[in-house]
């Protein structure tokens, strides 16, 4: 399926934003028909590259040819009739509009002013069916899950007749079921000459997928190979520009007394008697499918929702959490899943956000001590090696893994005993994620009591000493021998 | 945005550069120095003034200061040509000469003094003396610019609390009707039960404080509305501004309450401290006060918080209810004080004040760089906003702009500022 001139040529492109280079004369070739991995570590450039392609960023130089003729990219509309599609890993649909009106969102089928609702509503039911997903398009985005609302944009990309699609962490919400449906529709997208760009972190699913694989680090192209030229461990290699013998660090686990008892949990339809338990030391990890019910239950736990039932015990004593300042105040600390949405404040700074849960031990007298705030932030910063220019850096212009930094540093900060960290290595290179286990082990052998959760099974294994699988609101099983267990045993428990 | 401010003083003070004239005390004193000045010998002086206010500081102190340095005055003439007329046939009848007349800006003018020669001849050629002019913006003159701050102190002062509003992303538009209904309940209290026009320090003060307390309950009120039921800020406060207008002028029965006493008027007239007007001195202690807040306190950083992402706020152990109680209570107490001080002005309370103050006052926010999506906010920044209408508004009257064109006027440049603040910001 490769035509004489490749359908997309990225040549020489160089972005500088103040104070970084973050792409130095990167080069790109995508072929009609062929999907190109695009991996590398978060701050390689990935995210720029796309923005220059997607028209919202513009180059300082390089060229950008499609099918061997060079074409201005200077807005997003010129990306949209040069045939480019991207979808975001951060959603771009309008909540409150229904699926089918936010596909049409922008190029309306219309007939003599009046919108061709019919028609439209007709077009995207089509299109859902092509993609093999039941989606009511008539209910507001706002309510379909967040699994739903990626297959909405994915769905809104088709129907722009794209024939450059790039997909940036579309698996991350998505069940390994809709995650099939999704290679299924991305190899029916290859046999009409689509050219497709893959971004991910899941290298597993780059095997299963890809053609081709483009390596970005530091801002230019380190390797372009094809996919079954290349091993995982050549991959990571390049990524990160040395060779990680483990993914996971070693650990020797030292657990000790019962820290935290949750007994009988519940929560409407969402979390169904949910017991769990974590010790000192040790590291519960909680998986199971998106949509199981492990984000709402230590929620519960958190105070960040009320719960209909069940008992909070923390070193044999019960306790009324009523609301994260409660939780927090005893010790307990929540790195949600959302980071963006939930875990920062974006138009702050880093100070600022990093001082926000710590100002009741940071002030005297209702007076902050801002000095002692920025010692402890500096030492984080140490800690942690979070790349940012000064602490006053806004929130929002940092990467995401230095973002999720950020966020951990507030919580380590507070000292909590009982740490819960939702998913947190979404979205993280792969040099990042190591340093993130390399702390939870520090924080596990310190005598804290973690829980992870976790969509993935390499991960789960790699850092438990103990797993709880749930299934649409309740445990389905508990895992205690995690060396000699098995990702199929997970997923068998994650699905009965 | 003190660019801007800057930049509209410096464009006022262009438009208003004339020539100007002292009075007063300042007058007396340059007339009494150009006197001795030019006459080394006890000279003989006429000092000669009108109706005008000052006259009667340039007089005596004049008189004053010559007196103590040997000169002779000869006579005083106060009011009209005619009188000074009077005063020169009485030295010409007394066989007496005159070296000099000193005259104010106005009275030099007269067209008596024109042609001495011809009319007096027998009092020598007596010089007339006025005080020496200068350039200078009408628009920078100390009296201008005291004005200004008077002027603006009651809604720079109720933008203080709507500062804090507005960075945890809400909005009050209560704040005019309790500034009605606080001016109303004090006045009320003072002539009721406070004893009106004998009424002593202490009654007036209680008066007050009980008027800005009830204010505080309205927007207790509010804050659980907001909180409790959930209910968005610009409905709660608009309801609340609908009552609150009611109640001031159920209470007042349609009228302006003015049987106060005259003491009342300290707060809002008064100017004790270094010439400043009180109220300008309130207004800057309680900036001081909220920057400090907003700066340096944990309460001021979870304000801050709340309204940059309520959400991860509340994941992060910020008291979000209790914050927000605290921003619409505040608000309350400061529209419910500028009630009192706009009382105390004005001598009377009265359901018509503070009209469409609020829209004033999220204007000077709002001019001053706080962002209406919450999170951001400088105090500092609503001052200058505060300053920055006064001024427009100030510096029109000075040009002598009609009254409904200022309105016009007023919108624009508002507008004009805020873009050119965010150009540069941009930049």
């Amino acid at each position: 399926m490769i035509d004489t001139a490749p359908l997309l040529e990225m040549r020489g492109i160089v972005k500088s934003f103040p104070g970084v280079q973050a792409l130095r004369g990167v080069n790109l070739t995508l072929h009609a028909g062929e999907v190109l991995a695009l991996l590398g570590e978060n701050g390689a450039g990935k995210s720029t590259l796309m923005k220059v392609l997607g028209g919202a960023d513009h180059a300082d130089q390089g060229g950008i040819l499609i099918d061997g003729r060079e074409i201005p990219f200077h807005s997003l509309k010129d990306s949209r009739s040069a045939g480019v599609a991207v979808i975001y890993q951060e959603f771009n649909l309008v909540p409150s509009l229904t699926a089918s009106e936010n596909l049409f969102l922008g190029h309306e089928i219309t007939r003599g002013g009046f919108v061709a609702r019919n028609q439209e509503r007709r077009s995207a039911t089509e299109l859902f069916k092509r993609l093999g997903v039941e989606i009511d398009i008539d209910t507001p985005c706002r309510r379909l899950s967040t699994a739903q609302q990626q297959l909405v944009e994915i769905a809104k990309a088709l129907a722009f007749d794209a024939r450059i699609i790039v997909m940036d962490e579309p698996s991350a919400t998505l069940t390994s079921y809709e995650v099939g449906r999704l290679f299924e529709i991305i190899r029916d997208l290859k046999r009409q000459g689509i050219g497709i760009i893959y971004i991910s972190h899941r290298l597993d699913e780059i095997a299963a997928i890809a053609d081709r694989v483009t390596v970005l680090r530091d801002g230019k192209n380190v390797g372009d190979r094809p996919i079954k030229q290349i091993t995982r461990n050549e991959m990571i290699e390049l990524m990160v520009g040395r060779d990680l013998k483990d993914e996971f660090p070693k650990r020797n686990s030292m657990i000790g007394a019962t820290r935290l008892e949750a007994t009988g949990l519940r929560r409407g339809r969402t979390v169904q008697n949910v017991s769990l338990t974590v010790r000192r030391g040790e590291i519960l990890a909680l998986t199971g499918l998106v949509g199981a019910g492990r984000t709402e239950t230590v929620r519960l736990i958190f105070g960040a929702d009320a719960r209909d039932a069940g008992t909070i015990r923390l070193d044999g004593k019960e306790l009324t959490i009523r609301s994260p300042k409660e939780a927090i105040s005893l010790g307990i600390g929540l790195l949600t899943e959302d980071r963006k949405l939930q875990g920062l404040i974006l138009k702050h700074s880093v100070r600022e956000n990093f001082g926000l849960p710590n100002l009741t031990w940071l002030s005297h007298r209702g007076f902050v001590r801002q000095s002692r705030e920025r010692r402890e932030l500096d030492h984080y910063i140490g800690l942690l090696k979070i790349k940012v220019s000064n602490q006053e850096q806004i929130s929002n212009h940092l990467s995401g893994g230095n973002q999720q930094k950020v966020v951990l540093s507030k919580w380590l900060a507070r000292n909590c005993e009982v740490l819960i960290f939702d998913e947190p290595t979404r979205g993280i290179d792969v040099g990042a994620k190591y340093e993130i286990y390399l702390l939870m082990n520090e924080l596990a052998a310190a005598g804290k009591a973690i829980i992870m959760i976790s969509s993935e099974f390499p991960e789960v294994l790699g850092m438990a000493d103990r797993i709880l699988v749930m299934h649409e609101g309740r445990v389905t099983g508990e895992i205690k021998d995690v060396r000699q267990a098995t990702q199929e045993q997970i997923m068998q428990l994650a699905m009965s | 945005m003190v660019f801007v401010l800057l930049l509209l003083c410096a464009f006022f003070s262009a438009k208003t550069y004339k020539e100007q004239s002292p009075t007063g005390e300042a007058a007396a004193k340059d007339v009494a120095a150009a006197i001795l000045e030019d006459f080394k010998n006890a000279p003989r002086v006429l000092i000669v003034t009108s109706e005008q206010p000052g006259d009667a500081a340039f007089s005596k102190k004049l008189e004053r200061d010559l007196l103590a340095s040997g000169v002779r005055i000869l006579g005083i003439a106060k009011g009209e040509p005619k009188d000074a007329r009077e005063a020169l046939q009485k030295i010409v009848t007394a066989s007496e000469k005159l070296e000099a007349i000193a005259c104010t800006q106005v009275t030099g003018g007269w067209l008596l003094f024109s042609d001495l020669k011809t009319s007096f001849p027998a009092l020598g050629e007596p010089k007339v003396i006025t005080p020496k002019t200068y350039r200078w913006p009408d628009f920078l003159k100390s009296d201008n610019l005291l004005n200004i701050a008077n002027q603006i102190a009651v809604i720079a002062i109720v933008a203080i609390g709507m500062t804090l509003v507005i960075i945890t992303g809400g909005i009050d538009l209560s704040v005019g009707s309790l500034l009605a209904l606080s001016a109303v309940l004090a006045a009320k209290f003072i002539r009721d039960f406070a004893g009106g026009m004998t009424a002593t320090p202490m009654g007036m003060l209680l008066a007050c404080v009980v008027s800005i307390l009830l204010c505080g309950v309205v927007g207790l009120f509010s804050g659980l509305m907001i909180t409790r039921f959930g209910i968005p800020p610009f409905i709660v406060t608009l309801a609340m501004m609908l009552v609150g207008s009611g109640l001031a002028y159920i209470i007042a029965k349609g009228q302006s309450i003015y049987q106060i006493s005259d003491s009342f008027v300290w707060l809002g007239r008064g100017a004790d401290f270094f010439e400043l007007p009180n109220a300008v001195v309130l207004m800057l202690i309680l900036y001081a006060l909220a920057h400090i807040l907003m700066s340096r306190m944990k309460q001021g950083r979870y304000l801050y918080a709340v309204g940059g992402n309520r959400e991860a706020a509340r994941l992060s152990g910020v008291p979000v209810q209790r914050v927000l109680m605290f921003a619409y209570i505040a608000s309350a107490l400061l529209a419910g004080l500028g009630g009192v001080i706009m009382a105390s002005q004005l001598k009377s309370g009265s359901p018509t004040y503070g009209t469409m103050y609020e829209l004033y006052v999220i204007a000077a926010v709002v001019v001053g760089g706080t962002s209406l999506s919450g999170g951001e906010g400088k105090m500092f920044g609503t001052l200058t906003g505060a300053f920055t209408i006064a001024v427009i508004q100030n510096g029109m009257n000075l040009t002598d702009v009609e009254s409904y064109t200022q309105k016009v006027v007023l919108g624009l440049v508002i507008l004009g500022a805020v873009l050119l603040d965010r150009n540069r910001h941009r930049a």
